[in-house]
């Protein structure tokens, strides 16, 4: 992505959510300013968790902050919740394996969530930048899935591997992998068919495209990414960990955070898993996917 | 859905339980409890307050703190409280007009698209004829995606080409509609973000235009705090008449629905309960408080026992197990019979007490114990199923090798059917669920 576009995403969140965002954030310093009391604390509190950020979490980061001294009540509740994200490796994602092998990018998620879409993105992101990138459409369950992945293709200009609707999606992968060794492709974007993280038969699946890609490619070493809807609430928490299970994350993005919701849900995860936000969706254009940075998302939620 | 919340719920209030008089100061942990249970589960934390506000009031009342089972009648109003706030409003769904119009709204990846063909399945299951437009002119493929869903159903599927006005689509879409005689028309919007200004006025001109006898705001229950705020912004565009929650079959506790009916007293009005297109359930409030403080929904279970078995085939089973002639065969054939009922797990729920097993139960089916469970029968002789006695070492091998199945995994089916065929003599029908066969304990 170049920096004008990052700007023009940027531009167009902070247009669309100022109003809801305004509120929030005006809400947050005016309970924090000064020395803000019981009634006050309990306040930032209930809107920590107004953001999702959960209950428990945002008691226990009220109650670490109003125990500072070192700074204003502002910048420790800021510094409390940059203590919950995880370490950030400061290797290229996704991972480069051994020369001549193709980078795997397994994208996971349950329905709905925006897994298609961020595919599209990053194809886009990575083919900009000079990447060959290979898509293979995973998902031959959900109706015309496969024709959303293909008009992505078209239009970033991608190659794209599909089987027929309802073909096993272990054969896909493996397809995928022949082409893009065959190709000397440097990135393959799997893409996966939203599953509830309660079905155990449907979680067993994602296991065996990771052990086909294994098979195929032993030296890749997939990036797992989970795309989370921003408007998610506790329950992003079970289904990141059910996934983490089945399919090893090492990464997630954040989608639809052009929306009114504020994606608290991530603390959670990255507190209790210690897996990365990578990248945040924040449109319809395929421009829109940005890196995420924790520091930002932290000030975001202050204005 | 709702497990982890009857959960919490039950502790919370246990402690309240068996314990004859309770303090004021029993009441507020508990109190403190059910708040964080209730915020955990994704209840916007406004409704939250005053749910919690509400229910101390009323516990607080001397009258029952002085009550021996003051602890059985604070999880009353509890019970109460949520009824009262899952049954506002008119349930009713209405079809009015020619043809009447459905119009589904909603946030993208909401399931507009699946919740559109499980609805047209419903409403021909009312007797009417439902067509159904792809009003979604935005995202890649939602047309062809709600082509394959009507074309499984045998329901027409209007559309316009690329470029054209929503308004204009439905206009179009009514006018086939009078045409082919259709009388129910369902609108699948496109997915939008409520601060999408442009998009909200055009469900506002849509719904002004075509004054839709049902609006529903179609909502993932896995939604969290921002539910509110979502279903707040969509009804000041149009006026929403109901939910429809959908990605119930998940473990999300459904705190959404909880914060609009309490807010907006929109009613939800089905709930999604599966990926297939017969998975959606009209919505009883007072079932649903039930089961989420863990107190079984019998009615429910009943009603589609009802629906799926039939009567004749009921009796035909009683008079088997009275006289005690229950085969393999008639056992084969309950299960096809469970199975159309829906998916175990969610089935059992339903039986108060069963909630816990329910989990282990659905785990079996998806591992697919009893696929496994009916290959071993299809593999044997009439005979054989008749008369499970003539299985000998010999047979049982060929039942296994034929089945793909293997011995130890015949041998305890066999010994399990004899369990249960000895149970059934001793209840002689009613009383507990005898275990179903093939169902291991992890």
């Amino acid at each position: 992505m170049t920096q004008t576009d990052q700007r023009d995403a940027q531009a167009s969140i902070e247009a669309g959510v100022a109003r809801s965002r305004a509120g929030f954030a005006t809400r947050l310093r005016g309970l924090l300013g000064g020395s803000p009391d019981a009634d006050a604390w309990e306040e930032v509190e209930e809107t920590l968790i107004s953001a999702d950020m959960g209950a428990e979490l945002a008691v226990g980061v009220v109650a670490r902050a109003r125990a500072r001294r070192d700074v204003i009540p502002e910048m420790a509740v800021r510094y409390e919740l940059l203590e919950l994200f995880a370490h950030r490796d400061a290797v290229p994602w996704p991972r480069k394996p051994a020369p001549g092998v193709p980078a795997v990018v397994l994208v996971v998620g349950v329905n709905g969530t925006g897994k298609t879409t961020t595919i599209g993105k990053l194809a886009h992101r990575f083919a900009s930048r000079g990447a060959r990138v290979l898509l293979a459409a995973g998902d031959t369950f959900r109706a015309a899935a496969i024709d959303q992945l293909r008009i992505w293709a078209q239009r970033v200009d991608v190659p794209l591997v599909a089987h027929a609707a309802n073909a096993d999606p272990s054969a896909v992968v493996y397809d995928a992998m022949d082409a893009a060794v065959a190709r000397g492709t440097d990135v393959v974007i799997v893409d996966t068919a939203g599953r509830l993280h309660t079905k155990s038969n449907l979680m067993e699946e994602l296991s065996k495209i990771r052990r086909t890609i294994a098979k195929r490619i032993p030296e890749a070493q997939p990036e797992v990414l989970f795309v989370l809807d921003a408007t998610t609430g506790q329950n992003g928490l079970t289904q990141a960990r059910a996934f983490h299970e089945s399919a090893g994350l090492t990464g997630i993005a954040l989608t639809k955070l052009d929306s009114t919701a504020r994606g608290g849900v991530a603390f959670s995860i990255e507190q209790a898993l210690g897996i990365p936000v990578l990248f945040v969706g924040v449109g319809e254009r395929m421009e829109d996917l940005l890196d995420f940075r924790p520091d930002d998302f932290v000030a975001a939620l202050f204005g | 859905m709702f497990d982890a919340l009857s959960d919490r719920l039950r502790d919370a209030l246990g402690k309240l339980t068996g314990r004859g008089r309770i303090t004021e100061a029993d009441v507020e942990v508990a109190m403190r409890e059910v708040r964080l249970a209730l915020l955990e589960a994704d209840v916007n934390y406004r409704v939250v307050k005053d749910f919690v506000a509400r229910v101390r009031e009323r516990a607080i009342g001397a009258e029952i703190l002085a009550n021996v089972n003051a602890g059985q009648m604070v999880i009353k109003i509890v019970g109460d409280e949520l009824t009262a706030v899952l049954g506002a409003g008119d349930r009713t769904f209405r079809l009015t007009g020619s043809p009447a119009v459905v119009m589904l709204v909603g946030l993208q990846g909401s399931g507009k698209t699946t919740s559109a063909a499980k609805l047209a399945r419903h409403i021909v299951r009312l007797g009417r004829q439902p067509m159904l437009v792809a009003a979604d002119p935005y995202r890649p493929a939602a047309v062809d995606q709600l082509r394959t869903l009507g074309k499984g159903l045998e329901i027409p599927v209007w559309s316009s080409p690329p470029g054209t006005a929503v308004l204009d689509i439905a206009r179009a879409g009514i006018a086939e509609a009078k045409r082919i005689g259709r009388d129910v028309l369902i609108l699948d919007t496109a997915g939008r973000l409520t601060v999408d200004e442009t998009l909200m006025e055009e469900i506002r001109v849509l719904g002004g235009a075509l004054q839709p006898s049902e609006t529903l705001l179609v909502v993932d229950a896995m939604v969290g705090q921002e539910s509110v705020t979502v279903a707040e912004a969509f009804r000041e565009a149009v006026s929403i008449t109901g939910l429809i929650l959908t990605k119930v079959d998940g473990d999300a506790r459904g705190g959404a629905a909880l914060s609009i009916s309490a807010v907006s007293g929109v009613p939800v009005k089905f709930l999604g309960t599966g990926e297939r297109t017969d998975a959606l359930e009209p919505f009883h409030a007072d079932r649903l408080a039930g089961r989420i403080l863990g107190m079984g929904d019998v009615l429910t279970l009943v009603e589609r026992a009802q629906e799926t078995f039939d009567e004749k085939q009921s009796e035909q089973l009683a008079q088997k197990l009275r006289k005690n002639a229950f085969t393999l065969d008639d056992f084969l054939e309950q299960m096809q019979q469970l199975k159309k009922m829906g998916p175990l797990g969610s089935i059992m729920e339903m039986i108060p007490g069963m909630g816990g097993a329910a989990k282990q139960a659905q785990q079996a089916v998806d591992r697919g114990d009893l696929t496994r469970v009916e290959a071993i029968i299809r593999s044997m002789t009439r005979h054989e199923r008749q008369e499970p006695a003539v299985l000998n070492a010999s047979r049982r091998r060929r039942i296994a090798r034929g089945s793909g199945t293997s011995l130890p995994e015949v041998n305890r089916l066999i010994k399990q059917f004899g369990e249960m065929q000895r149970m059934m003599r001793q209840l002689s029908g009613g009383g507990r669920m005898p275990a179903i066969p093939g169902l291991r304990r992890r």
